[in-house]
This record gives C-alpha cells, structure tokens and sequence, in this order.
C-alpha cells in the first residue's frame, strides 16, 4: 500500500514542532513541508537576541537542512502556497507545481500588523525606507544592517516584541523611544500600575517611553525623518520599527473556502472546522474563539494533533491554554497569568508595590483560588503561582506568602526550573532527569518512584522535593498513594485505627497482625519492624517476641556497618565516664583488635568494625550495658559539665542527665531519641537541637524543648514548659515521650511530629493534662521502665539458633580501611 | 547429586543464614509458612549481607540500604542486577539440599 502523503504549509515552530510529535508516534507518513523563508526551522523568539547581539543567528535554528533529510521529509523553501483544493486534495504553489495529499496542516503562523499610517509605505517599493517589521530572521537582518548607519529608531508598540525590540536596538544605534497607543505597557498582559512600573525600569536602561501615543505620520521624502504623533508632537528619527501585534496568515485559507475568523477555525482535535483531512495548528489556527501568540501552547496542540493524525489517540482533545508567561523583557523580568485585576466584587486583590527598586506584584483571588497574578521586577513566586494557578491548589492562609518567601524554611525550589542533572537526593545521587523518566515510563506515585530510584531513601530529606518533581513530571496525574497514611505500609490502616485493632483482636505478635488485619494475610518485610515497635510499647512483658521481626541491629543488639560488620557503643551516662571505664574499653579495643575507637556525637565511645560472632564475647568482656546506639530507642542524653565545675552554669545538668539516661535507657518508639541538659542558656550540650532538650536557668528553674534537630534537618526545639525541679523534669520527659510513642507515625521523628501536632496541643496534653491522661501516661511509661532489661546480657546463649553467626564475609568482601 | 547445607532447624522461622557452597556463598532463607528459598548472599548494590535482611512471603531486603530483591526470582525492585537463585530443598532427613549441577 502507498504512504499516506501528508503535506504541511508553513515551515516555522508550529509546523516543524508538529512534524517532530508526527514523527515521534510513527505515522507512516510521506511527508512535505512548505516553507515561505529560505531557511530551515529557526527560533522566531530567539530574534530578540539575534537583535540584541547576545544570540549568533546560527544559534537560533532548530532543525537545519540534514535534519529533513535524515527523517525523509521533502523540503521546499522559500515556496509560497497559493491554493487549496479541497475536493482534489492538491495543493498550488506560487512557482505553479501542485502537489496531492492525503492530510493536510496549515501552520502558516502570524505576520506582522501594520497599521495603516500614512508614509509607512512607499509606493512600489514596500516599506518606506528605513521602515521595518520584526517578525523573520531577514526583517532581523536588515534592520541591523540599517539601524548601525543611523542614529535615532522609534519603535511602534509597547508590547512584548515592541520592547524587546527597543532593547535590541539600543546595541546598533543611540536612541531608542517607544511609543505605545494605549495608556500603559504590556497592556494586553499587564494592568495599569504593573506597566508604569515596568515603564519606570525600561527608561532606567535609556529608552524614552511615550504612551497614549497615536502615530498618524511617517515623515521624510526618500528615507524616514521623523514620526508625527496625534497630539501634534513630531518625534525625530530615521529608523522607524513596526511591533503593532501579529495577524494570523490565513488567507490562503479563507481564498480556499476554509472557515476563518481571526484565524482558522479549528475544532478540539486541531481538524479545521468541517474539514475530515485538514488541520491547522499555531498562531494562524483559532481554537474555542482564541488565537495564541505563544509558544506553550503551540506545544500542546502539536501533541493532540500528532496524537490524532496518527491514530495513536483517536480521542485527543486539546482544550485550550491556560495562559501564563514568564519572561524578561528589555532586562525586565515580568510574568503573568489569569485575569489582571478583580472583576467580582468578592474577589481579593493583593497588590505589592515598591517603585524605587521596580517591583510591582499583584494579585486576584477568587473562592480561594488564584485566578490572576502579574509580577514585575521580582518573579521569584512565579513557579509557585503558576502551579496554583494551573492546578486550581489551595492557598495558603498566609496570603503574604504567595508574594514572598516569610522566614521558615528556605524557598521551595520549582522543579520546572530545575536543570535535568540536578542532584536531588544527595545521599543516592539521584538527579531530576532520573526521577522524571521514572515517571515518564508510568511510575505515578511517589512511594513507586522512590523504591525505584532509591531518591529520598537515605536521610529523607529530600522526599517533599522528590514529591513536588513526581507531581510536576505527572503532570497532577499523581496518583494517590493510599499508604500515604498508614503506620506501616503493609497494614492498611493509620495508626490509631491499628492500635485500636490490635487492641480489639488481642493481637500481640507481628505475625498475628498480618494474619489478622491484613486481607489475604499477607506478610510485608518492610512493616515488621514497625509493627514490633508498637506492639513492644504497647504490650510491654506481653509482647509475643518474634525475633524475624526485628531489624538486624535489633537482633543482635549492635548497629550494622557497611562491611556487615558491626559497632558497639557501650552505656555512658551523660556522656561521664570513669579511669577503669575508659581502661576496660582500651583493653577490650586491644585485645580484639578493634580496627577503629571513636568518640560519638553523643559523648560515647564506639568500637567499630567488630565482626557479628565476636559480639557475645565484646559484652562479656567490657561488663557495661548497652548504649543502645543501634534501635530506634532512647539514645543518649548529652551533657554539659553544669553546675559542678562550669563557672557560669546554673543548674547541675550532669546529674539530671544521668538521671534521665537511668530511667529511660533503651526505651524504643517510633524513631531515635536523642536527649540533652545543658547547665544554661549558652547551650553547650546542644539541648535547643534535640528531640527533648532541657535547659538550666537562673532561679532553679529548668526550661523543657521538644522536637528540636540537628542532623538532616535543623529545627530549634519548642519550648514545652519551664519547671522548677529535676524531678518535674524527668516526669514530663517520660509523659512527653510516651505522648510520643503512642501517637507519631513509624519513624516519625518529633522534629516533624511536634510541628505536626502542635506545641499548644502537646503542652495541653502533657503539662496541663487537658485530656485527662496524665496519669494513664505515666503509668504506661512506668511499665515500659519497669519491663527494661539490658539486651547485652542476652550473651550466654543465643536466643536463636546461630544469632550470631557470620552472615559475610564467608569469602571475600571489601573491607573498611584499618587505621 | 546434591550437596547438603546442615539442618533446617539452623534457620529461625523468618530469618537467613549464609552458607558457603563450592566457593559460593549461599543465603537460604527459611519463610514462616516452612518453604525455604536460597540466593546469592552478597547484594550488588553495595554488598551487604542479605541474609542479615528482613523477608516477607516474596522478597528480602538488604540491611544496608533496604533494596528489596524477589526471592524466587532474585529480581531487584529498583535498578540493580538480579541476585543468583539456587534451587533449595529439605530433604527427608530435614536436611537443607542443593543440587551440585547448579553450582559453578
């Protein structure tokens, strides 16, 4: 069978772009294109630069001539059509050949307006001389050439193409004015007080601006003297540039009986209308009553188009562009979306103006969502405004904040502004471009996306980056990952419903949960170490243990290391140690020839790289109890040396610390604890930073934070309650943490669940004892105490059968350095 | 022929055990339902040992950077290459077995 002939009028961005999708999705096509320029596929916006001299001309093209050879396509450039025939399928051009199709794309795109000014034009000869349009790379050119022999250019239109013509020009000539007919610049995209800001800036860099200007004369006899305005006002110039807007090309079209209006009448799949084998695509086609003068938008009808045409989506509908455009026009930064200003009484305008500096933001908000926003000199928020604006999101109650950036965390980074080889995990090198082909090959939701790329899987703190990219590259086609809410995500449940099951059905071991609450009763690898968490706290003595539940580190009491070695960090209250301490740990260290001795960030010493079998034998040998530097426990409780020995402490925070640590060593939750008591305000033990910190002040009294960090995330802890004795102290530390276990998510530190929930809410809780349970807190934590045995006594026999059996390196595995 | 690892009853219900083989080294898995699965025990991601991983019904995963690998297909969920798969029994005398032929 013969290749269907496609043959596409017009050879610029709508027609190549369209040509490339075609191409992309395979349609089997013989394909030939119609160009009016001589030229490949170049760039039309890139002209501005090619006019400011910052952009070469070869620069600008984005398919030269190889590239329709390589794809098969026939090229004729510099070959006007002149006619349709519907009825024979045949296309004429002006050289006379007619060439027969079986689909058709106009994408014949826009030309210049040029408003009909008495002296623009010269009899015969086109523009008068020292006239010009902006529209191709030839108008370009010959403008440059011109302009660098002149001294003085009028540009005509204060538009978009107006000014960046204007700011063009200032590189090949030393006077530039700008007259615009209506009251203010950008009118179209602008409102009033936007454009004479804008105005303000573009005269800063030296072009003369005049608006309200209505051009009624071109002055000069052989060339352009001059520019008569309306008022009576004559503007000397020899170089006059023509940036009145754009008209759609479809005369063709409309000579060929196509229906046009302000362009070519198309209906959702890009077809004109009424037509079974034409399309048309770009600035000349019209699509629900608009034209588009835009890029983004072209981009979007070339893919409904290619998706139609060859049948790889018969219902593709292309549904209209929501408009909003970011750009820097003559140096100057603007963006706009949506409506310019309020149009309903109820709408809100928040409106920001700083004219020393050029910065104008206005906004309009209706029923809660963006539906307008113009930005001048400063676009920062447009990423975030336009996702708002696109996806209809909810606003922040704040509404300062969508113009600035207030305190907190840093700005979000917009991933649409993020280059493809940005690294966003840091800890497993994973970039956008990573991520976004995930997504691309289907992965919708995060958790997928994650699991697949490992992004976010090492310290998390790029997971709501790695979320904003999954939601950006999907498209809002992101799809609701249910486990999202879960305590673990092989139980179907968030974490309150779970306790309340587990509590129901009695269930106290983790097998008997997914027996129990999962349908199917289906085991999950990645829960079990939750779950056997909870139920410990939950249960305590009770708990039915089952030792394939807990993670490595908590089987055999140590922490994993990257050889499958593993670290031993024995119990230092306090971070206070003794002589015979420090010596039983040197020889201990010796006599294994432990390959590395070092000191933690939590006061503590650290016997690294110790094979898994040597684990009883270490315990036996250092007689101390565990440090715990392996669960997701109670860690440590760093101290300073306070009161005893510090000549500006105000409270003894070695004993308290001690104290702490005595009571509430090893108890485990939903993520690590990690403690501090600092002897005063200058915060040596780092207590603002920790998941509880407490602070000695003056007057006996002991401040309580909660929820502070300083690892992957850095978070001043907020301050719970200020107490005047150690004993209040350790009474709400054990309520706050049990108030914590019971109720954060699995591996939930408190710096994310204390925001979460709230201070005020916690405080009511665990100070004021608002909801009465107090008491049932205590008692819980009193139990969890009272069950606590040293896991490094469990050294005599293994518990299970070959507990600490070598797992590797049977034969050979890279070792860590010995130093 | 087939080589025999030790008893079964080495391995707690849920949990693994690394076991060198002609040179090779084995993580033989025992699931809590009593079926028992064996794979290749170094990860290829960094090589952690894998038979110091948590498993489930269908897959382990490696204690070091939680990479989670199919243990009847020994396929990585994620991008890293699949782990080896031996073909284990218990024997009658609650013996883990290996065929010879499937070992280098």
């Amino acid at each position: 069978m013969q290749q269907p002939r496609l043959v596409i009028i017009g050879n610029g961005m709508a027609g190549a772009r369209t040509v490339e999708e075609i191409l992309a999705r395979d349609g089997g096509f013989a394909v030939t294109m119609f160009g009016d320029e001589p030229y490949g596929n170049y760039n039309r916006i890139m002209l501005s630069n090619v006019l400011a001299g910052v952009e070469d001309e070869s620069g600008i093209f984005l398919n030269d001539l190889s590239w329709y050879a390589d794809n098969g396509i026939t090229l004729h450039t510099g070959t006007r059509i002149t006619r349709i025939d519907r009825a024979a399928k045949v296309v004429y051009a002006e050289d006379g050949s007619a060439t027969p199709y079986d689909k058709l794309i106009i994408a014949t795109g826009s030309r210049a307006f040029v408003p009909p000014i008495p002296g623009i034009h010269r009899p015969g000869r086109g523009y008068h001389q020292g006239v010009f349009a902006f529209r191709t790379l030839d108008d370009t050119r010959a403008m440059i050439r011109y302009a660098r022999e002149h001294e003085r250019a009028v540009v005509i239109g204060g538009g978009l193409l107006g000014l960046e013509a204007a700011r063009g020009l200032q590189n090949h000539l030393s006077h530039v004015t700008l007259v615009h007919a209506m009251g203010h610049l950008m009118n179209t995209q602008l409102d009033a007080e936007a454009g004479a800001t804008l105005q303000r800036s573009v005269e800063k860099l030296g072009i003369e601006v005049v608006v309200d200007a209505q051009t009624t004369e071109i002055l000069g006899k052989h060339s352009v003297t001059g520019m008569k305005l309306a008022d009576g006002r004559t503007i000397p110039c020899d170089v006059v540039v023509v940036a009145a807007g754009i008209r759609a090309n479809a005369d063709v079209a409309q000579a060929s009986g196509l229906p046009v209006e302000r362009g070519i009448v198309v209906d959702d799949q890009m077809r004109v209308q009424g037509e079974a084998d034409i399309y048309a695509v770009g600035e000349c086609a019209q699509h629900r009553g608009e034209t588009y003068g835009l890029v983004a938008p072209l981009w979007d009808q070339a893919k409904v188009l290619a998706d139609h045409i060859t049948g790889r989506d018969p219902h593709a509908a292309y549904h209209g562009s929501r408009i909003a455009t970011k750009l820097k026009v003559a140096g100057v930064d603007v963006a706009a979306m949506g409506v310019q200003a309020a149009e309903r009484d109820d709408d809100e305008t928040l409106v920001f103006s700083e004219p020393r500096k050029g910065v104008y933001k206005s906004i309009v908000i209706r029923d809660g969502r963006l539906v307008g926003a113009t930005l001048v000199g400063d676009v920062r928020k447009y990423a975030f405004l336009m996702q708002a604006f696109d996806r209809g999101l909810a606003l922040p109650e704040e509404r300062a904040e969508l113009m600035f950036d207030l305190g907190g965390p840093p700005a979000e980074v917009s991933p649409a502004e993020m280059p493809d080889d940005a690294q966003v995990c840091n800890c497993n090198g994973v970039s956008k471009g990573a991520i976004c082909s995930t997504v691309q090959s289907g992965c919708r939701t995060v958790s997928g996306v994650m699991d697949k790329t490992r992004a976010g899987k090492g310290c998390g703190t790029c997971k709501p980056l790695v979320q904003r990219i999954v939601e950006w590259a999907a498209g809002g086609e992101v799809e609701e990952d249910p486990a999202a809410s879960w305590y673990v995500p092989g139980v179907p449940m968030p974490k309150p419903e779970l306790m309340r099951a587990i509590r129901e059905h009695g269930l106290k071991s983790v097998s008997s949960v997914f027996a129990t609450l999962v349908p199917g009763g289906k085991e999950d690898a990645k829960s079990k170490m939750g779950l056997a968490s909870l139920l410990k706290m939950m249960w305590g003595g009770e708990y039915a243990d089952e030792r394939d539940a807990r993670f490595i580190n908590d089987r055999v009491h140590a922490n994993i290391q990257r050889d499958g070695t593993f670290s031993v960090v024995p119990q230092m209250k306090g971070g206070v140690t003794t002589p015979a301490q420090l010596k039983r740990i040197a020889e201990v260290a010796e006599k294994h020839a432990v390959p590395m001795v070092k000191l933690t960030g939590g006061q503590r010493i650290d016997l690294l790289g110790v094979p898994k079998e040597k684990l009883p034998q270490i315990w036996a040998d250092l007689d101390m109890p565990s440090g715990w530097a392996y669960g997701k426990s109670f860690r440590t409780v760093k101290t300073c040396v306070g009161s005893d020995f510090c000549r500006f402490g105000v409270g003894d925070s070695t004993a308290l610390g001690i104290a702490l640590e005595e009571r509430y060593q090893g108890i485990e939750g939903p993520g690590k604890m990690k403690l501090a008591v600092t002897g005063c305000p200058r915060n040596c033990a780092e207590a603002y930073v920790k998941d509880l910190g407490v602070v000695a002040i003056d007057g006996g009294k002991w401040e309580i934070y909660v929820g502070g960090a300083a690892g992957a995330h850095v978070r001043k802890g907020d301050l719970l309650a200020t107490v005047d004795s150690a004993d209040e102290v350790i009474t709400l530390t054990g309520r706050f943490l049990q108030y914590y276990r019971e109720n954060a998510n699995w591996l939930e530190r408190t710096y994310a669940w204390v925001p979460r929930v709230g201070i005020e809410r916690i405080r009511e809780v665990v100070v004021d004892d608002a909801d009465g349970i107090a008491a049932d807190l205590d008692a819980a934590m009193d139990a969890s105490v009272a069950a606590y045995r040293d896991p490094w006594k469990e050294r005599a026999e293994p518990v299970t059968p070959g507990q600490f059996r070598t797992s590797l390196p049977l034969v050979f595995l890279p070792q860590v350095p010995v130093r | 022929m087939s080589i025999r690892l030790g008893s079964v009853h080495d391995i707690p219900r849920g949990e693994g055990r690394t076991y060198a083989v002609a040179g090779e080294m084995v993580a033989v898995f025992r699931l809590r339902d009593g079926s028992v699965r064996a794979v290749s025990a170094v990860c290829p991601h960094k090589g952690g040992p894998l038979a110091d991983g948590q498993i489930d019904d269908e897959v382990v995963i490696c204690p070091l950077h939680l990479t989670a690998f199919d243990l009847t297909t020994g396929c990585a969920r994620g991008d890293l290459p699949p782990l080896k798969v031996y073909p284990v029994a218990v024997d009658a005398d609650d013996m883990l077995v290996i065929p010879s032929e499937v070992l280098l």
